[in-house]
């Protein structure tokens, strides 16, 4: 065999051992990268299909509006003259008072399973806004100083430790710490600002992380060039140097945006409601607004999915609400995108 | 011609870095008379330090008022640090110091304690060896170091963009778009902009680390043409690698080789008849 290979010319192909570990290994390669990328369309497509029954309707308005705007309610579900209803509470109420015998039908019930998810939309939305603005200010506030101004050295050294290993707590760790320093010690009782607090220590350390990337990423010629022009080192950084990292300060944001809008194990000690009929901006006074508690997505799915008897309805809402909240999650993290990209394009060199 | 061996007996006692400015004054013979040739920067005895190791090996160079003087010698010599001293640019890097010596500018020591940094930063500019215009528009280049200053009138920044890019050489290739992206010019243009950049806020003295070494020829020409035209109204001081470069735009050339000044004279004279073995050596292409 050898001696008919040999006959052929100088660049002839032959099958080497080398050869079969180059395709085995492309194929490996190549499956692994398939095989995460079913899974993740396993899961969209499963929460996608599920939840689009709830949130879309084949009638107009083809949305299920009062999903979006409703706060949860009980569903009643009973036989009346022959048919099979299914009504939430207010409506429920609304048609006894019409139907005064009605009233006298047995009802199954099921909590939380009619109505909308709004509360929790706007909880969510609220924790986002407030703990990301508390994370941002001092995350790059922190970065700022440790990629600027401080010098090297052991203590340095020893914060950046102690910053990486913040990152690697889980999170029911900082709910516990969020539930005895806030709520308990500041006596800021289970409180939106409790839970922002919470929420912002716990993506400290990926914002501080990456907005020193990002600013370790300016050119030191902006720099010095702007020190030797008589800038002091403050002008120096808000002038020429932070605007520049703003992008990539932006993009690990975004991460920060998914992890803070999804966690639930923070929130649950500090800053959410099971159920709650006001709605935030129902407040008596202005500075009860932050020491409310919200009901919020995450939390809300885990609690229709564990807290309450399992059946064929609650399932709609489990994955109506989680369709909503990976909706939700999408939309911040396009505006953060969008907002990169348009700053991107303003202050690229 | 006041070369570095015939001030060697200035020396000032002071070990530390802020040496009391009378009693070095009092030392001092005073400034020739001539305006030209006075002194504007005096670097006494100096010894840097990079944390342990030296940089410098007491240096003393006394630079002239509306000279150009250049700094030549290979890699590694000390010409930038020295360089970078003289507006205390090394204050960036941590673990640096000057151990030993002054520098004074106008008689005074620039690490005095009440010396504001920024307002040395101010007197005596930079352009470095790396163009590095800002990501801004070339107007907002040239304004930014004025803006910082608090001028924000837009008539007296208009007029001084003019001048300054006029007085760099660039104002005709740029005065139709001066509100386009300084990183839009080619890279002579950008190392131009940088020192219209630098002029802008009027300095006494303009320092450069080597500002063609990423220039072709051409470009190059350019600056040198400029450096002629910028010592009527700055003292200049040139780091160069480009040894024909110091003798076509130097008054006085300074010859640094492992962290020592080995000689200091009219660049002339380390040119066609240098006194020292090493610079002749160096400068005849013989090592370096």
């Amino acid at each position: 065999m050898s001696t008919e290979l040999s006959a052929g010319h100088v660049f002839q192909a032959r099958v080497t051992l080398a050869q079969r570990w180059e395709q085995a290994c492309f194929w490996l390669f190549r499956g692994a990268t398939y095989l995460v990328l079913l899974c993740g369309a396993v899961v969209f497509l499963n929460i996608f299909v599920k939840g689009s029954r709830t949130v879309f309707q084949p009638t107009a308005p083809f949305i299920n509006t009062a999903f979006f705007t409703e706060s949860p309610e009980s569903l009643h579900v009973f036989v009346w003259q022959g048919k099979k209803m299914e009504m939430g509470d207010r409506e429920h109420r609304a048609f006894v008072a019409q139907h005064p015998e009605a009233a006298k039908i047995k009802t199954e019930d099921y909590v939380y399973s009619a109505g909308g998810i709004f509360p929790c939309i706007v909880g969510t939305v609220l924790l986002v806004v407030g703990s990301m603005t508390i994370a941002l200010v001092l995350g790059v506030s922190a970065a700022v100083y440790l990629n600027e101004y401080a010098r090297d050295g052991t203590f340095i050294r020893f914060v950046r430790l102690a910053i990486l290993n913040l990152a690697g707590v889980p999170s029911i760790v900082f709910g516990l710490f969020g539930f005895g320093m806030f709520v308990l010690f500041f006596d800021w009782n289970v409180s939106l600002i409790a839970g922002w607090f919470t929420l912002a220590f716990m993506v400290l350390p990926v914002i501080i992380t990456a907005s020193e990337e990002s600013l370790k990423a300016v050119p030191k010629g902006f720099r010095e060039g702007s020190l030797a022009l008589g800038a002091t080192k403050w002008q120096t950084i808000r002038k020429n140097v932070l605007p520049y990292a703003l992008p990539g300060i932006l993009t690990s944001s975004i991460l920060g945006i998914a992890r803070v809008a999804g966690e639930t194990a923070p929130i649950m000690f500090t800053a959410a409601y099971v159920v709650r009929d006001k709605l935030p901006w129902d407040v008596d006074k202005f500075s009860d607004f932050f020491f409310q508690g919200v009901m919020a997505l995450p939390y809300h799915i885990y609690v229709v999915s564990s807290k309450i008897p399992q059946n064929e309805y609650t399932e709609r809402v489990q994955y109506g609400t989680a369709f909503v909240f990976l909706l939700i999650v999408a939309l911040i993290a396009t505006t953060s995108i969008v907002l990169r990209n348009h700053l991107r394009n303003r202050y690229k060199w | 011609m006041v070369t570095a061996s015939t001030l060697m007996e200035t020396r000032s006692p002071a070990p530390n870095l802020r040496p009391t400015l009378p009693a070095a004054e009092a030392g001092r013979p005073a400034a020739p008379a001539a305006p030209a040739g006075q002194i504007l920067i005096d670097i006494d005895h100096v010894d840097f330090f990079y944390g342990a190791s030296q940089a410098l090996h007491d240096i003393n160079l006394k630079v002239e008022d509306k000279k150009v003087t250049a700094f030549i010698g290979p890699s590694g010599c000390g010409k930038s640090t020295l360089l970078r001293c003289l507006n205390r640019m090394n204050d960036l890097i941590d673990g640096t110091r000057v151990a030993r010596g002054s520098i004074k500018i106008r008689g005074i020591d620039i690490h005095r304690r009440d010396v504001d940094v920024i307002e040395l930063r101010k007197r005596v500019g930079m352009v470095f060896q790396k163009s590095n215009p800002f990501p801004k528009s070339i107007y907002e280049n040239i304004t930014y170091g004025l803006r910082l200053q608090g001028v924000s009138n837009k008539a007296r920044l208009d007029e001084i963009v003019e001048k300054s890019l006029r007085g760099a050489a660039l104002w005709d290739e740029v005065k139709d778009r001066l509100h386009a992206s300084g990183l839009g010019l080619s890279g002579g243009q950008q190392q131009r902009l940088c020192i219209a950049r630098a002029i802008a806020v009027e300095p006494e003295v303009i320092l450069m680390d080597e500002p063609c070494s990423a220039l072709d020829p051409i470009a190059t020409a350019k600056v040198e043409e400029l450096i002629h035209e910028l010592k009527t109204r700055f003292t200049i001081v040139i780091v160069t690698h480009n040894m024909q470069q110091a003798a076509r735009c130097s008054d006085k050339t300074a010859f640094f080789y492992m962290g020592r000044l080995i000689e200091y004279a009219d660049t002339q004279t380390i040119f066609m008849n240098p006194g020292n073995p090493q610079t002749e050596a160096y400068v005849s292409g013989r090592f370096g």
